[in-house]
């Protein structure tokens, strides 16, 4: 029957892909299953964004003062061990408004410190004064580093954090890094309000562990002692994890710190059976730490997470092969996070949030539930008027309708696109206005019908008469949402990226598929039956 | 079903075209005086803030949820409204929190617990830097998508048609943005991706009259632009009337049913959707006439580029065949 064309084939063809590719969608991603696997291989699915199946979507920033005080920090540390290791004499290592000083007491071993200077400690401005005896140093970090060590904090923070949360075992959370100085988290299918604390008790953690040494000298000033006067000593108080009363006194430069750590595990103490994180240093972390307790037995050694002092055992003997615990009174879970935490990295700086959404799974659901109706009754409605209004050729018009719906779901499983909730109002709106270029097509009939041209005329000539004003039309409104795609954030690209695929599927569903539908069954269009065909009454003026 | 008759008489447009202008300019004062006055409502997204989300078990205990917030220091700013339902709630601060472990839905979980059992279905926060981030986002998308489009006509149909056509544009997201400052809507991301909808729906429509004058001038004996306007823009009546019903009802429905969510979004584009149909006819049309447009101009020029590509075509011809 009838003129197969390649315009009909192509349609048949596009509506089979349609069908086909969206079907993996459509049976699985709208029942709000917020437990999908990615394993699950039954085809290419659409993600449904988070403000459809719910989950904890964050923007973050770096705390980028502490990212240099921490760096800071870490030269001087660095610079303890080298003075040490060259058997230097030196006095007053301090951090102190963002430069790390000390005193070289023999100007003979001048060479040897600006050697190592100049080689280890790249990018940091180094200034030198005389003093009564010896020489004074002041180290600083450079403009160049300073910029370094801030992205560093940012690409660290973004690994770490994804470090974390992938440990956790969570559904495919997402962290990037979003622009030059931001790092967006999202994490799907969050059901609780413990889970999200969990969530946001795991990415805000700092993990800045230290290995201090008490300073016994004035240790028993601790509590006498302000802030301020520590600092000249070049000391920090910290309070005890168990007892907030209770303050150590603690040199501030440290004697190594989280970066030479290469695991942590949860572990049981051999006597009391608490829990308590084991972790495993690097080479040099081993090095540096059983130096350090060979030459301070008797003197005690403090563990400081995040500036909590967790314990501080007298050292009894050299600790070598770099095996050490810290105890306290760990809760199992709190000790496994802990554990979790240490294991993925410390943050260079803590973070906090820019922007925050966060969407329970019972609000994602109706807001699955409430586009849906909109897109049902919107589509029953415009379908319904085609038909009243058009008779047959409204048929064929929402033939191409249903495909170019099929076809946006299936393009968006393929590019793994992210269907929003504005996404699912763009969907709507191309519903309305995919079936504009079969009205303009079968308006441009109907009138060529009445000046009298004969249905095939008609057909032809009514396609080419519509067929600029449609292309004009779609180029504009794709321009406004191509510009949209790349302005705006989130849920509203998911807005342009329905309506972009919409428009270009409805010129291939709407134009080329429905002219292939009327050249294939053009036969069987009765020249007398224009009402049924096309929604006109036959006239006087019509041949 | 017809219910444009073809044979129905040209409509005297442009007769009108200084009345109706008049309409229009009173509706775009109308509504810069809005925005100046009462302003738009920018929500959290471009302000910045807090919004909890609150579902109770029953009717929302509104009251007493205010007067547990007024004597709260830290949120006794909070304005709190019924959102979608009686038993649901939000609440909304200008304040922000930048810390990641302790949140807005932690301490409200603690503050509202005497109000009664509920739980909380949605916290949306965005920090100044953001709001003020995503606000030039915005204008830049405004900007960027008009000028696209101006480009676009021009390329497509003379500058003329392209001034008109982003006239009618103006006049259609100012009328917009006055609804949205009459009523007080929140405006937020979906609203700024509502706008764009309007530019680009807007436009549509202009570019389908502007394609019909186009061919009108071409096909149409007379040499005033108003009668060939009068004639191009009843042809097109029909369909304008139509596609315009069909993207209503769509529109309508997600306004109905679409949510809460939704409802600023779907508000503008109904706004959108009878503006921008009524600037296409009675907006867009009539500046391409006040602009001096030359139809004996524009067909010497047609007439040139055709004769033109004829030359091309013939030269091609000959070179195909060896003639050259």
């Amino acid at each position: 029957m009838g003129n197969l064309n390649y315009r009909v084939v192509v349609f048949f063809f596009a509506f089979i892909f349609g069908i086909v590719f969206s079907i993996p969608s459509l049976t699985q991603s709208f029942s709000n299953d917020t437990n999908q696997t990615k394993s699950d291989s039954s085809g290419k699915k659409i993600t449904l964004g988070l403000d459809l199946q719910g989950g904890l979507h964050m923007l973050l920033s770096v705390k980028k003062e502490i990212a240099l005080e921490s760096k800071l920090k870490s030269i001087g540390t660095s610079v303890k061990y080298m003075l040490e290791k060259e058997d230097l004499v030196f006095d007053n290592l301090k951090i102190d408004n963002s430069q790390v000083t000390f005193e070289l007491l023999d100007n003979d071993d001048l060479p040897k410190v600006d050697k190592f200077l100049v080689e280890d400690f790249k990018n940091v401005t180094v200034t030198k004064s005389k003093i009564s005896e010896g020489t004074g140093y002041a180290l600083s970090l450079s403009e160049a580093l300073k910029k370094e060590t801030e992205e560093t904090a940012i690409n660290q923070a973004v690994d770490t954090i994804r470090n974390r949360l992938n440990d956790t075992g969570l559904a495919e959370p997402t962290v990037a890094k979003q622009g030059t100085d931001k790092i967006l988290v999202e994490v799907p299918g969050v059901k609780t309000a413990e889970q999200e604390q969990h969530i946001r008790m795991l990415i805000s953690k700092p993990a800045h562990l230290q290995m201090m040494s008490v300073d016994e000298d004035r240790a028993n000033r601790v509590y006498s002692m302000t802030e301020e006067e520590a600092r000249q000593y070049g000391d920090v108080i910290f309070p005890d994890v168990d007892n907030k009363e209770q303050k150590y006194l603690l040199y501030s430069v440290p004697i190594l710190d989280g970066s030479m750590l290469t695991d942590a595990k949860v572990g049981h103490n051999q006597k009391t059976n608490r829990p308590e994180i084991d972790f495993t240093l690097n080479a040099q972390g081993s090095k540096i730490f059983g130096d350090f307790t060979e030459h301070n037995v008797g003197k005690r050694m403090a563990v400081v997470l995040d500036n909590v002092v967790y314990t501080a055992p007298v050292i009894q003997t050299r600790i070598g092969g770099g095996r050490v615990q810290i105890t306290g009174n760990f809760k199992e879970k709190e000790a496994a996070d802990i554990a979790i935490i240490l294991r993925s990295g410390s943050l260079l700086a803590p973070v906090q949030v820019e922007e925050k959404r966060s969407v329970g799974p019972s609000l994602g659901a109706d807001n699955i539930k409430a586009s849906s109706i909109a897109l049902a009754v919107g589509f029953f409605l415009v379908i319904l008027f085609m038909v009243a209004y058009y008779g047959m050729a409204g048929v064929i018009a929402n033939f191409a309708l249903i495909a170019n719906l099929f076809l946006i779901l299936a393009v968006m499983s393929l590019a793994g696109a992210t269907l929003t909730l504005p996404g699912m109002a763009g969907i709507v709106l191309t519903v309305g206005m995919a079936v504009d270029a079969n009205v303009i097509i079968n308006e441009r009939i109907r009138e060529l019908l009445h000046q009298g041209s004969s249905i095939t005329k008609a057909i032809e000539q009514g396609y080419n008469n519509a067929f600029t004003a449609i292309w004009d039309a779609n180029v504009t409104t794709l321009i406004a949402s191509v510009v949209l795609y790349f302005y705006g954030t989130g849920p509203i690209k998911g807005f342009a990226i329905t309506i972009s695929i919409g428009i270009l599927a409805s010129m291939l569903t709407a134009i080329l598929g429905t002219h292939g539908i009327y050249q294939w069954i053009l036969p069987k269009i009765d020249k007398n039956k224009l009402g049924f065909w096309f929604g006109i009454k036959k006239e006087k003026g019509a041949k | 079903m017809e219910v444009f008759k073809h044979d129905k008489a040209i409509v005297g447009f442009m007769k009108n075209a200084k009345k109706v202008g008049m309409f229009s300019a009173f509706m775009i004062i109308a509504s810069l005086l809005l925005l100046m006055t009462k302003g738009l409502n920018y929500g959290i997204d471009f302000a910045g803030g807090t919004i909890v989300q609150v579902q109770y078990e029953g009717k929302a205990p509104i009251e007493k949820v205010r007067d547990t917030l007024a004597q709260n220091r830290a949120y006794n700013g909070a304005t709190v409204t019924f959102f979608g339902s009686e038993s649901e709630i939000a609440i909304r601060t200008k304040s922000t929190s930048k810390a990641v472990d302790v949140d807005v839905s932690d301490d409200m979980r603690e503050i509202l617990a005497p109000t009664g059992s509920f739980k909380i279905r949605g916290v949306d926060m965005v920090g100044p830097s953001v709001g003020e981030e995503l606000r030039t986002k915005g204008l830049l998308a405004m900007v960027f998508s008009i000028l696209g489009i101006l480009v676009y006509i021009s390329f497509r149909f003379e500058w003329r048609f392209a001034v008109a056509s982003v006239m009618a544009l103006m006049h259609d997201v100012t009328i917009a943005l006055g609804a949205l400052a009459l009523f007080q809507i929140d405006v937020n991301l979906p609203i700024l991706a509502a706008i764009l909808t309007i530019l680009g729906y807007s436009l549509n429509d202009t570019v389908i009259v502007f394609d019909r004058i186009r061919e009108g001038i071409r096909t149409i004996k007379s040499t005033h632009l108003d009668a060939i306007i009068d004639e191009s823009v009843t042809r097109t009546l029909s369909r304008t009337t139509l596609t315009s019903l069909t993207t209503f009802f769509v529109v309508l429905t997600l306004y109905l049913f679409g949510g809460e969510v939704l409802r600023g979004f779907s508000f503008t584009l109904l706004v959108g959707v009878v503006v921008g149909t009524y600037s296409s006819i009675f907006v867009a049309s009539p500046i391409l006439m006040w602009l001096n447009f030359s139809v004996a101009g524009f067909r010497e020029n047609e007439a040139a580029k055709s004769k033109r590509e004829k030359e091309r075509e013939k030269q091609r011809a000959m070179y195909e065949q060896g003639t050259m």
